[in-house]
């Protein structure tokens, strides 16, 4: 029997420092590893101490590509917490800057991370000999969605302006009208973008995965939401910590996430789709069909598409919230600090991004958890490559190694923000 | 044909922040692309060229014994290393563990601390190696990144003025937060880069573009404490994205009882 090893020591296109291990015996798997060697930043053990006004700030910076998820999940957590909730137009703003997001991220993994490896490029910038022309639509599309950003928050990345309540200076209808026009033209060219990558190869690769995503009774979720599963989970985000569990194994920097019942489950926009996909606007939805794609999709390799249809959803709500604006007579809502508990989960570009808090009377956190998306989706990622190398056992090393990369970037794992958590039990003596 | 430079990105303990500023400049980067050739950029790139690097931009600080080696094997390949952002300038964000005994503190955060190597404190690169130039930000100013690459690439020195975000304020005929609302604003001692924005979107800075030159740490403390802000809150302004940057270091410490 021949033995092989797949070795990737250093996994490029994806945020963050991890490796990839692969150990064949035969046509038999014996071994895989998602090893991250990111350097843990202790967040959970830093915010300690810290007043709840500063920990937006100190959140997003977990993460550079994903800084409003953070803020967000936060600053839901901290409202939770004070019992205080942020409706009508300050909520459409959160909303609106939260497309943003979506947009620069998804547009970052689609055209620049991810489409390289099916038309077998090192880069985006290789990529740009051949195809200029989806290259630069897709730098056209960023730039949108960095612009909704800056705008609201200040700039793309850790922006200054989200604060808990609400934000620091919210803007007048006349700021944001130069934004329509542009966001209207890349609404078209996303659709563009969904097409394009509808039309590339894919693996033909499907597994029965538990999806888990946020759900809403009318929106197609980004804040709020009880959380689902296709396998019947259905539970107040309050009640994360009695179904899910974080373990933390020796190969891998980042705890790895599973749900005490069934083990592992997948979150990211793959999950969100299948689970919401009645929620998405008409236009989001033809262009979803149009690329090939049903009411469900089982294969991980096909989540580029629906990053794409997510990014024409971003843009088409992007717009509607615009239209629909009213400016707020107040840019944020008191709020009194008091002991107790709070929290909140929201929908990061890669997937539910949760958080929990304990405060004392005086609003400093005297305890913190945060689990990333890409914690979460790990141990799918390493039963994923578990099924995929047997049925491609007949492609040389190269080929193989290059198409396991690529079957890990399907989640567009943020490396970074994985390793921040690292936080069991308190064990002192 | 004259070879095109050669630009390498490498990483450290960091949000991949700095770095994305790169990506980020949608209008330019085709065109740097073009001049220089992106030799070891892993975020965006499964190629790597072999060094020399003509340019090594570093992002994030130094928190494990592997990566306080492989930093110098980064200097060794590189003619100019220049670090970008607060990480890799100050020990970022995560040189908050330097004001706690590491190993209580490391206890607190690991069931299995065996798994984990990590030092007891998140230094910036300049502590560990030679570093040619310093770009503060967290993150860094991208029309600012770009002007470093093309003065390094050209031989000059890069314009990045070493003044306050009051400066800057002035400029945008900000009304002073501090003065107008009561606000405690860190931009009298935090160098500029930013534009003012956190004044512009009415909020106090609070410091994430680190220290200016010889910043009057201690005449602004003075300042927030007649403004009725206790030492703990004080503390805290001083000990955020730039904590264990000298000026900030000390002045915070020099407040905690
Ligand atoms: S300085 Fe800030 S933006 Fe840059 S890598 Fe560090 S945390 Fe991220
Ligand atoms: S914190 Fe200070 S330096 Fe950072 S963006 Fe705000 S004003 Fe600028």
């Amino acid at each position: 029997m021949k033995n092989r090893t797949i070795k990737v020591e250093y996994l490029a296109r994806v945020e963050g420092e991890g490796a990839l291990f692969v150990k064949l015996k035969g046509d038999e798997v014996v071994d895989v590893k998602l090893k991250i060697f990111e350097p843990p930043r202790f967040f959970e053990a830093f915010l300690r101490g810290r007043h709840f006004s500063e920990v937006p700030d100190i959140t997003a910076r977990i993460c550079g590509i994903c800084p409003i998820a953070y803020q967000m999940s936060s600053i839901h957590a901290i409202e939770n917490a004070f019992g205080v909730k942020v409706e009508g137009a300050l909520r459409a703003l959160r909303r609106l800057i939260y497309c943003g997001e979506w947009i620069e991220s998804h547009v970052l993994h689609v055209a620049m991370l991810h489409a390289p490896d099916f038309l077998g490029y090192a880069d985006a910038l290789q990529m740009a000999k051949d195809h200029p022309e989806i290259v630069q639509l897709a730098l056209r599309l960023k730039k949108a969605g960095n612009a909704i950003v800056a705008l609201l928050g200040g700039r793309e990345i850790h922006p200054v302006n989200v604060r808990v309540g609400g934000f620091y200076r919210v803007p007048t209808r006349r700021e944001l009208a130069p934004l329509l026009e542009q966001l209207k033209t890349a609404r078209d060219e996303a659709a563009t973008l969904v097409r394009f990558v509808g039309g590339l190869e894919f693996p033909d690769f499907e597994r029965d995965y538990e999806f888990v995503a946020l759900r809403h009774e009318s929106e197609y979720p980004f804040n709020e939401g009880r959380l689902v599963s296709n396998q019947g989970l259905d539970i107040d985000i309050s009640q994360y910590d009695a179904h899910f569990v974080e373990e933390h194994v020796e190969h891998s920097n980042a705890l790895q996430s599973t749900l005490k019942a069934r083990g592992a489950y997948f979150v990211g926009p793959l999950a969100r789709y299948n689970l919401n996909f009645d929620k998405l606007s008409p236009l989001a939805k033809s262009a979803a069909s149009a690329a090939g794609l049903t009411h469900t999709c089982n294969n991980p390799f096909k989540s580029i598409i629906v990053r794409a249809v997510e990014t024409l959803y971003a843009f088409d709500e992007a717009i509607r919230i615009i239209e629909n604006y009213e400016m707020p007579e107040r840019a944020a809502i008191d709020l009194e600090p008091q002991s107790a508990t709070g929290y909140g989960c929201t929908e990061a570009p890669r997937g539910i991004c949760f958080h929990r808090y304990k405060f004392d009377e005086q609003g400093l956190v005297a305890d913190a958890k945060i689990v990333p998306p890409t914690s979460q989706n790990q141990q799918t990622i390493e039963q994923d490559l578990r099924a995929f190398v047997p049925a491609h056992i007949a492609l040389d090393q190269n080929e193989l190694t290059w198409r396991c990369e690529q079957a890990v970037r399907n989640y567009d794992p943020c490396i970074s923000c994985a390793t921040h958590f690292l936080r069991l039990e308190i064990e002192r003596e | 044909m004259h070879a095109k430079p050669k630009l390498a990105v490498w990483k450290f303990a960091s949000c991949d922040g700095c770095q994305l500023s790169l990506l980020d400049c949608e209008d330019e980067l085709l065109a740097v692309a073009a001049e220089i050739e992106i030799a070891n950029f892993p975020e965006a790139s499964r190629a790597v060229v072999r060094g020399p690097y003509d340019l090594s931009l570093v992002e994030g600080s130094i928190t494990t014994p592997h990566d306080a080696e492989r930093i110098h094997q980064v200097r060794r390949a590189s003619k100019r290393l220049v670090t970008i952002g607060a990480c890799a300038t100050a020990g970022g964000i995560q040189a908050l563990r330097n004001f706690k005994d590491a190993r209580e503190f490391i206890s607190i955060v690991y069931a299995t601390p065996d798994y984990i190597h990590t030092l007891n404190k998140s230094t910036p690169i300049s502590d560990h190696v030679f570093v040619d130039f310093e770009l503060q930000g967290c993150p860094i100013n991208k029309t600012q990144l770009i002007e470093v690459i093309s003065a390094f690439l050209n031989n000059r020195k890069p314009n990045t003025p070493p003044h306050s975000v009051c400066i800057e304020c002035k400029r945008r005929n900000n009304v002073c937060v501090m003065v107008a609302r009561g606000t405690p604003c860190l931009g009298p001692v935090t160098h500029a880069g930013c534009d003012a924005l956190c004044p512009s979107y009415h909020r106090g800075c609070y410091g994430c573009f680190g220290p200016m030159e010889s910043p009057n740490t201690r005449a602004l403390s003075t300042q927030f404490a007649k403004m009725g802000v206790q030492d703990m809150e004080l503390v805290r302004l001083f000990r955020g994205i730039n904590a264990y940057a000298e000026p900030f270091r000390k002045e915070s410490e020099a407040h905690e009882k």
